[in-house]
């Protein structure tokens, strides 16, 4: 198969920006709220979900061949779910704090729609390498999108970071304050928070994207007046040539 | 405990998960069709009521199939048996529907196969047994959680059907602007916090 140059690389971003899993597709939200109250979380969460995307993604990309049409969804559920087990229980054994953080959202990654659209949508049609690609890819925007968010839910809810709580990397956890506490707002780390937090990052990005449109479309429309004077000043000096050569004669 | 104050109990734990711990609003399951399913009533209600089917015949299956893994001695398999219960049983609702009434089938027929991928009934039967809730508890549990869902998403659907023709700022139209309604009910719903606080069993 011939490929254009830097193929890899636009796959790769793909899933970071044009793509975005999160906030572009708007797929796999349920975790995306719940399970961004904290910055550490969130991370936790993502890294767990991209090892699950690229292990299942590689493994269904591996036996596109020998699953048949009919049987693929549930055979790719099965597959799917087996990862997360194997998560789920590294996760209890190694990270206590973060498996008690996620709770049953670490389960519930068998049902996110990305994991399964990219098993549908993409590794049953390419080869293992470019599955791999697509795949982290995916999980890195995902990670991003969901730690832009509890970037925002922990800073306004709580004022700072609380770093050590879910990662055994500090023996104390260790809080970094940023706002105050007293000018902190309790209801970003709420439910509700969740939902604001999401709406406004989507709004702004709209925003973004009718600006880029008005831009361009402004552009055209600045390049179409300027041919059109092209074209009447050249209409306008042909006539003048022609009523110069008209006169010689 | 004795029969009446299991049932209050029971009562009980229906109203608290259907409204005080709605699924959609503080738990977060079900994200997705309560966003795509949601902008006509009628499609919101088909697939609230079969969001209730499923999930309260899902927990009736897994109660006693959890018992049998932890016979086996092989609960760590639950996640993996739970999908393809569930996943079955969407299957065996579709043809059941098709069978005896077709024309539900046809409003449903779409929905149906979404609900495989429903995190709330996933949620709900992992967290029954994850909490290691008795088989009347788990029951009022998928019964308050589902009636949740279907009331939540035929009010939003409602809601959203005139945010349609409101004056929203061009940024905030569609997906951003339901979001911040949804972030307002969230806040509504906090207020019946508590509310059983005061009754002792």
């Amino acid at each position: 198969m011939a490929r254009e140059k830097g193929f890899t690389k636009k796959n790769f971003l793909k899933g970071i920006i044009a793509e975005n899993p999160l906030f572009v597709s708007i797929l796999g939200t349920c975790p995306a709220l719940a399970t961004t109250k904290s910055l550490e979380a969130a991370i936790g969460m993502g890294l767990l979900f991209t090892f699950v995307l690229i292990c299942s993604s590689v493994l269904v990309s591996l036996l596109r061949k020998i699953i048949s049409e009919e049987i693929r969804t549930p055979a790719y559920i099965v597959i799917i779910a087996t990862f997360v087990t194997i998560v789920k229980m590294f996760s209890n054994a190694f990270l206590p704090e973060l498996y008690s953080t996620l709770g049953v959202f670490i389960s519930l990654i068998v049902v996110n729609c990305i994991v399964l659209g990219r098993a549908e949508a993409y590794a049953s049609k390419n080869g293992v390498f470019d599955s791999f690609i697509d795949a982290l890819g995916m999980g890195v925007g995902y990670t991003l999108a969901i730690i832009l968010m509890a970037f925002f839910r922990e800073l306004l809810g709580t004022g700072g970071f609380t770093i050590g709580a879910v990662f055994p990397i500090v023996k104390e956890p260790l809080t970094l304050q940023i706002i105050p506490e007293d000018y902190a707002i309790s209801m970003f780390q709420m439910p509700a928070g969740a939902f604001i937090v999401f709406g406004i990052i989507l709004a702004v990005l709209a925003f973004i994207k009718n600006r880029k449109e008005e831009l361009k479309a402004a552009q055209a429309r600045a390049e179409k007046i300027r041919k059109a004077e092209e074209a009447k000043k050249a209409a306008a000096a042909a006539q003048a040539k022609a009523t110069v050569e008209g006169g010689n004669k | 405990m004795n029969p009446l104050n299991a049932f209050i109990a029971f009562i009980l734990a229906i109203v608290s998960s259907m409204l005080i711990d709605n699924v959609v609003l503080s738990r977060f399951y079900g994200i997705c069709p309560f966003l795509g399913v949601s902008k006509k009533v009628k499609s919101s209600l088909g697939m609230g009521i079969a969001v209730v089917f499923v999930i309260v015949m899902a927990s009736l299956i897994c109660y006693p199939l959890f018992e049998l893994l932890k016979l086996a001695k092989i609960e760590f398999m639950d996640t993996v048996a739970y999908i393809l219960v569930i996943a079955s049983l969407v299957q065996l609702v579709g043809l059941f529907i098709k069978k005896f009434s077709p024309s539900l089938y046809k409003s449903l027929g779409i929905y149906l196969p979404l609900i495989t991928t429903n995190c709330a009934v996933l949620g709900v039967v992992q967290s029954n047994t994850d909490q290691g809730l008795t088989f009347l508890m788990s029951l009022a549990n998928a019964i308050g959680t589902s009636v949740g869902f279907l009331i939540i998403i035929v009010v939003f659907s409602c809601i959203r059907a005139r945010l349609e023709t409101a004056n929203t700022p061009k940024a905030f139209k569609g997906l951003p602007i339901a979001l911040i309604t949804a972030a307002l009910m969230a806040l509504a719903l906090m207020g019946l916090q508590g509310l059983f606080s005061g009754i002792q069993l």
